[in-house]
């Protein structure tokens, strides 16, 4: 690297040149928006008549704290995350990933293809297949009467359940890639002095594998909390964000109030909160890798 | 099933791991199998369903299978139009993520600078924001300066989502590439674009080929940029003209939508099969972490 940095007749300047495009465009079309975004939180500005905006200071962030139905969607994002990224795609990732280094070599190929086939099917059309799946006549209440088990309406009656059973669905390839690559790196001589010590099978995976691949599932925690975040398509298509606001997590919320309800300036400083959670995860995992180099 | 290195072990010990060995295997095939079944299931219905013509919201295998759902949609309004206004708006997005993507990775491979590494932190820290907090001043933004529901706005803005971690991801690529081969072209008097053009991207070419079609999948299965920004039915991409086109009917036509996803999904499974060798593991990650 450092024989170029004598770069012949160029000036520093001019050798930076290449960079501008991408942040010109960087800054335009995501710094532009944010920038709006932290403006127009203040106002109360509307669909309708963008002429009658007025700043209205913090007027909509003490309006969404007293508002419940935006405490709802709080209470039904966290759930949302809790289930599906934090319990469901990490713990079913790591555990396929574990299962799949003892298998054999066609069922590890064969549930490797499955598996990633519904992580790279586009968001809608998982939407689409899991509303089939959950639906009252739908496959789910087929196999629980073949079980002799009482049939539910699940998207009537547990629709939060129904979603963050879906974006496990749709997610857990990603932490099971993640972690197979984790658990490939660990020196195999380590876990064998561990079994020769007598460790059992739960022991090695406690004292030994976990605290090796740490850092691989505070990486996979916080990027599958990122997502999950920001998932809209996956519920819009199943629920809708009900029925009623039974499974509004933020950002249909967001929407909801935004278009549906022509409040652009609310909307708004929903979405502000949405980013700065999702700045203050980002900072956490630009921290890890620190870290890390 | 590892061989005991020992090969001095009595047979009665090595028949009893090897037992072991096999029984552990047995129960984590029969443990991933089960997991593999009920992940098919939506996908199993998704194939059936595509070719029954009187599918219904459950699994069931057609009496008679038939693609007539294919041949219902083979028309402009509901398949060829949308496909193409995605092939525009994603391959356009896509060349422009690219071409920008590699320019700035370029001397952010290759020159030092103080502001380098604040640079890609800020890149890095991008690459995680939750796009879709943003899409309602993006909304805003775009009526304001006139590019609401134009296939153009929406690809500047797609690219722009897309670029930060394409930008990471070519940098780590190109960081691969020795400086020893470059400096050739330098004696022979080439400029950095003309060593970037002819010897490193060329070098580089399938971490090239990783990022365009790693872009070009997470543009193509995007849902709510386009379902924000364009309004004109002409001009939505299959992803959410599927929406609109199924969605909304209170007689849903499940055959018929289970074969337009099929289409629909096709490409992306495609490409992703395609370059899924090279991604091996968790290669997001992998990118990113070790950068």
């Amino acid at each position: 690297m450092s024989a170029l940095t004598t770069a012949r007749g160029r000036g520093p300047r001019l050798r930076w040149l290449p960079i501008a495009p991408a942040t010109l465009l960087l800054l335009l079309f995501l710094g532009g928006p944010i920038a709006y975004c932290v403006y127009i939180a203040f106002t109360d500005m509307q669909l309708t008549g963008a002429s009658s905006t007025h700043f209205v200071g913090f007027d909509n962030f003490r309006r969404a704290f007293a508002d419940d139905k935006f405490l709802n969607a709080v209470v039904l994002t966290l759930v949302f995350t809790v289930l599906s990224s934090i319990v469901g795609q990490n713990t079913l990732g790591l555990g396929l990933a574990a299962l799949m280094r003892r298998a054999s070599r066609p069922v590890r190929t064969l549930t490797g293809a499955i598996v990633i086939a519904a992580w790279v099917l586009p968001e809608i059309v998982a939407g689409f297949l899991l509303y089939a799946f959950f639906e009252r006549r739908g496959t789910l209440n087929d196999i629980l009467g073949l079980l002799h088990l009482p049939s539910q309406n699940w998207l009537f009656t547990l629709p939060i359940l129904a979603v963050s059973f879906a974006n496990v669905w749709r997610g857990t390839a990603f932490s099971m890639l993640v972690y197979s690559a984790a658990l490939g790196d660990i020196p195999q001589e380590i876990t064998e002095a561990a079994e020769v010590d007598g460790a059992s099978g739960w022991q090695r995976m406690w004292r030994v594998t976990l605290p090796m691949i740490r850092r691989s599932i505070a990486t996979n925690l916080m990027l599958n909390t990122l997502q999950t975040l920001s998932v809209f398509g996956l519920i819009w298509a199943m629920t809708r964000g009900g029925p009623g606001t039974r499974s509004q997590t933020l950002p249909v919320f967001m929407y909801d109030q935004a278009f549906l309800k022509a409040l652009i300036g609310y909307g708004t400083a929903v979405a502000l909160l949405l980013l700065l959670v999702g700045a203050l995860f980002s900072l956490v995992y630009l921290r890890l890798l620190r870290e890390e180099v | 099933m590892r061989r005991s290195a020992s090969g001095a072990q009595r047979p009665r010990a090595r028949t009893a791991k090897l037992r072991r060995a096999t029984r552990q295997r047995l129960a984590a095939d029969a443990a991933l199998l089960v997991v593999a079944i009920a992940f098919a299931v939506p996908l199993a219905w998704l194939v059936l369903s595509s070719l029954d013509e009187h599918a219904s919201l459950d699994v069931s295998v057609p009496t008679e299978p038939t693609l007539a759902n294919f041949d219902a949609l083979m028309n402009s309004e509901i398949t060829y139009r949308p496909m193409l206004n995605s092939l525009l708006l994603c391959g356009g997005a896509t060349a422009l993520t690219i071409g920008c993507a590699a320019l700035a990775a370029y001397p952010l491979s290759r020159f030092r600078s103080r502001f380098k590494r604040p640079y890609l932190m800020a890149v890095l820290f991008t690459t995680c924001l939750p796009v879709t907090a943003i899409m309602v001043p993006v909304y805003g933004l775009f009526v304001r300066i006139n590019l609401i529901d134009t296939l153009s706005g929406t690809a500047l803005f797609l690219a722009a989502t897309q670029l930060p971690f394409a930008i990471w991801l070519m940098k780590n690529f190109m960081d691969a590439i020795p400086v020893s081969l470059e400096e050739a072209a330098w004696t022979d008097g080439a400029n950095p674009m003309q060593a970037l053009a002819r010897v490193v991207l060329p070098l580089m070419g399938p971490g090239v080929a990783v990022v365009t079609v790693y872009s070009f999948i997470m543009m193509w299965g995007n849902f709510f940029v386009p379902f924000m920004l364009l309004l004109t039915p002409d001009q939505l991409p299959a992803s959410v003209s599927i929406f609109t086109f199924f969605g909304y009917r209170g007689e849903v036509a499940y055959g018929q939508l289970a074969a337009f996803s099929i289409l629909y999904s096709t490409p992306v499974i495609l490409l992703y099969v395609l370059i899924a060798r090279r991604l091996g593991g968790g290669f997001a990650l992998g990118g990113a972490v070790k950068g």
